[in-house]
């Protein structure tokens, strides 16, 4: 006897409608559609189904469609006192399959960790239009390759995401900005877990979370140079960089910088980086090996691959 | 070509000195901790990645597989040496690579040779405040790089996340004797994440030389609690409830009675000794949050029928009650010659209808069970004894184990929590994995290692090959 899950017919459809042969291009919400460069004009856009599939409170586990809002899922979830902490810039818009495939985190990152550590199951159509599964629905699994990680940030290159598996996670009891002029690493070190430390090289915002009494007693640590305040502040969209943390001392010019993370919203338009020859090989060898033809978002692709 | 040649090259390449090939060693070297045996041709101990490189070249340019090795604590045979196109495997070893090659305490960050042991380089570190947050429970004796082939868990992973979450970078040596550098130390690295792909992957797409790990601070506040339970189902009740609660402990580990039993008779830990579970859970953070969580806990515990509920006083006797639980596995040889230990993940809502049936297998098969498991995360350790001299004896067992298993993935779960999959599992693989899903897992490792050179037959089913691969020019559809 095999147990296979059970199959989800949406998904069944939608393989059906991406086909084996010609080039598509996945559509989410459209918010970060730049990301990659444009898709090649000729491909077939396809949108993912969306929907609730299950949802597991109590084994804070849920089993989503990728076309589904961030908005939907979080409503859900903060129902259950829950959340996914994926932070999209547009959450009614953004859909939890396109958050993924592009795979930048949101602003909370130093806390919750990167959006791929959230996710424990893809269901993916593969080029060949069949519909792949990667990982399992436990919170922890090392059942085979984990191919969730390649997907994840992909940008629709490698499968097309239809159903995801998330962890979730429980809403902290109270949470709070801070705002102040202060040295933001020095600010990191006297903090235990800061949910998020973003700076723009004069004024720092802080987000504590947690208990009410540690985050009280945390933000008092900080001393006279911060206040409570709003946050976060609006963030440059033009450009993002990531560097090595340490390296967020250097900045200069306009930004809005994540202390102890290294991403740099910056309104400069930021050159893509290069990929040395062997791990370029590595690289190269993965896409061709899962989209042997190339019709998976064709035009578009991760950093550093074009 | 003989082995002989191939010995005569690495010495040359290596040293003399750390090339074996004689019968001792070999034998030593065919086994890890689990059950499964193979056999290599030859051992060898590089010490740098310029020494792995030429021992990878040579092994390969003579048709051997290779397979890496760190300290061979797996479970799952993925050390364990087998060979292909009936050659036996070059392994190599890399406890000889265990330097810590540097500290970033600012950054939180730390390059290790692969070689380094998991607990010294907490202990190398915990001056700093900071810590390595995997803490599988062989961490005195495994090693980072097994860590990152098998993204081993522990105890504390619960809260902190598994080895793959703690991995920034790798330095690869491929099967062509190339070294290739996957991920990074920014937190967006361009391309995809071969870093991600990489952790967990056996040791079947490469060897780890180096490896950039990110360092945990250690918490202020800890609070340890133990709680002794007259019945398994009112503890497994207790660690869904806890969850269910919305709170995450650092750890909430499971132990039953027989475990109870076979500790206090070796460590005297003070485990109440008629006890039918306890659980072992730790909460950690700032003051309030941590006393808070440790209150929830004590109540779920006492409304789910907790017969007492002990707070460690201090650092002192947290550590005797940690020592308790991780001691597990050499108490054990006091009660049977032989253990075999599962390792399988269900959802935690599932914990006690899937304990019960185990139970209920163990006794169909007349062997007795032992469990000490992560039960935060739904990752069981059913751990079956027996004397494997009793004709018979291994057959039961493995057909428990298999039972098992089902049972396991009939009940929404996985095959395995952090153990892997290596030469144990890989019959298994189809009873969650699709024909396609499998098929896409081959291709993500032949992208790496085409002609299967490393680690051959560990993790994917015979049959799982790069076979069905179309070598289509890129832009074909147009
Ligand atoms: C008593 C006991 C308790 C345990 N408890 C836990 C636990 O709590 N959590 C847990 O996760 N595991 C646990 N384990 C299993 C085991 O300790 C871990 O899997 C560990 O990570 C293996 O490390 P190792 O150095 O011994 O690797 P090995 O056993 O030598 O190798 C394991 C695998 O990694 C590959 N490999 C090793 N080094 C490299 C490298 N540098 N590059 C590429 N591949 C490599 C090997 O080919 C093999 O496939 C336990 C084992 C024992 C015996």
């Amino acid at each position: 006897m095999r147990t296979l899950d059970t199959p989800d017919a949406a998904l069944e459809a939608f393989a059906r409608e991406i086909g084996p042969r010609d080039p598509v291009t996945p559509r989410g919400g459209r918010t970060q559609w730049d990301v990659g460069g444009a898709p090649d004009p000729r491909a077939r856009e396809v949108s993912a189904p969306s929907g609730i599939v299950s949802y597991e409170p109590a084994d804070m586990t849920v089993r989503v469609r990728a076309g589904t809002t961030v908005a939907e899922l979080d409503a859900v979830l903060a129902e259950q006192r829950q959340m996914v902490p994926f932070d999209a810039f547009e959450p009614a818009r953004a859909t939890v399959g396109g958050v993924l495939a592009v795979g930048r985190s949101g602003v909370r990152r130093l806390r919750y960790g990167p959006i791929r550590d959230s996710v424990l199951e893809l269901r993916f159509v593969s080029a060949d239009g069949l519909t792949v599964k990667a990982g399992g629905p436990t919170v922890k699994n090392v059942s085979g390759f984990d191919l969730c990680k390649l997907l994840v940030g992909s940008l629709g290159t490698l499968g097309i995401i239809a159903q995801t598996v998330l962890r979730v996670q429980p809403r902290p009891p109270a949470g709070k900005w801070l705002v102040g002029e202060a040295d933001p690493f020095e600010t990191r070190r006297r903090l235990l877990r800061p949910s998020s430390i973003l700076w723009d090289g004069t004024t720092v915002w802080v987000l504590l979370e947690g208990h009410p009494a540690d985050v009280q007693a945390e933000a008092a640590s900080l001393g006279p140079e911060f206040r409570d305040g709003e946050g976060p502040p609006a963030l440059p969209t033009a450009g993002r960089r990531s560097i090595r943390p340490s390296q967020l001392r250097d900045l200069t010019g306009s930004f809005v910088a994540e202390i102890g993370v290294g991403v740099v919203h910056t309104t400069d338009l930021v050159p893509p980086r290069g990929i040395d020859s062997v791990t370029m090989a590595l690289q190269r060898g993965i896409k061709t090996r899962f989209d042997p033809t190339g019709r998976l978002n064709p035009g578009r692709s991760p950093e550093g691959l074009s | 070509m003989t082995i002989d040649s191939v010995v005569r090259e690495l010495r040359g390449a290596l040293h003399a000195s750390r090339v074996r090939d004689g019968a001792l060693e070999l034998s030593l070297y065919a086994r890890d901790a689990s059950v499964i045996e193979g056999k290599a041709a030859a051992v060898c101990f590089p010490v740098s990645t310029e020494e792995v490189q030429a021992a990878v070249r040579i092994a390969v340019a003579h048709g051997r597989a290779v397979v890496p090795r760190g300290s061979g604590t797996g479970l799952s045979g993925g050390a364990v040496p087998r060979g292909s196109d009936g050659l036996d495997p070059v392994v190599i070893v890399t406890t000889k690579m265990d330097r810590i090659l540097e500290v970033n305490a600012e950054e939180r960050v730390a390059w290790v040779e692969p070689g380094v042991l998991n607990l010294d380089l907490t202990n190398a570190i915990s001056h700093l405040g900071l810590h390595f947050a995997p803490d599988p429970s062989s961490q005195s004796a495994c090693t980072v790089g097994g860590n990152v082939a098998n993204n081993a868990g522990g105890p504390h992973c619960l809260a902190y996340g598994v080895t793959s979450a703690h991995v920034l970078a790798v330095e690869v040596v491929l099967p062509n004797g190339e070294t290739a550098l996957l991920g990074g130390l920014d937190p967006e690295p361009p391309g995809y994440d071969l870093r991600g792909l990489f952790v967990g992957s056996e040791g079947c797409m490469g060897i780890a030389t180096r490896i950039a790990v990110r360092l945990t601070p250690s918490a202020p506040a800890i609070k340890t609690l133990l709680a002794d339970f007259t019945s398994l189902d009112d503890a497994a009740r207790t660690v869904g409830d806890v969850i269910a609660a919305g709170v995450i402990p650092a750890a909430m580990e499971m132990m039953d009675a027989r475990f109870v039993e076979v500790i206090e008779r070796s460590l005297h830990v003070g485990f109440p000794p008629d006890a039918a579970a306890m659980l072992l859970v730790e909460t950690d953070g700032l003051a309030a949050g941590t006393e808070a969580a440790a209150s929830a806990i004590r109540s779920i515990a006492e409304a789910n029928g907790a017969r007492s509920v002990r707070v460690a006083a201090d650092a002192e006797e947290r550590a005797l009650l940690w020592k308790g639980r991780k001691s597990a596995f050499g108490a054990i040889a006091l009660i049977a010659p032989n253990y075999y230990l599962h390792d399988t993940v269900v959802p935690r809502t599932r914990l006690a209808e899937v304990l019960r049936r185990i139970n209920d297998i163990a006794d169909a098969h007349q062997l007795a069970l032992l469990n000490v498991f992560h039960a935060g995360d739904g990752n069981l350790h059913p751990l079956l004894l027996f004397d494997k001299r009793v004709a018979g004896t291994m057959e039961r067992v493995l057909d428990a184990g298999k039972q098992i298993i089902r049972v396991c993935v009939d009940a929404g779960g996985v095959l395995s929590g952090e153990h892997g999959i290596g030469l144990e599992k890989t019959e298994f693989m189809p009873w969650i994995f699709s024909g396609s899903d499998l098929d896409a897992q081959a291709r993500a490792r032949c992208a790496f290692d085409p002609e299967h050179r490393f680690n051959p037959h560990k993790v994917l089913p015979a049959g799982s090959q790069c076979g069905d691969l179309r070598s289509i020019p890129r832009g074909a559809w147009t």
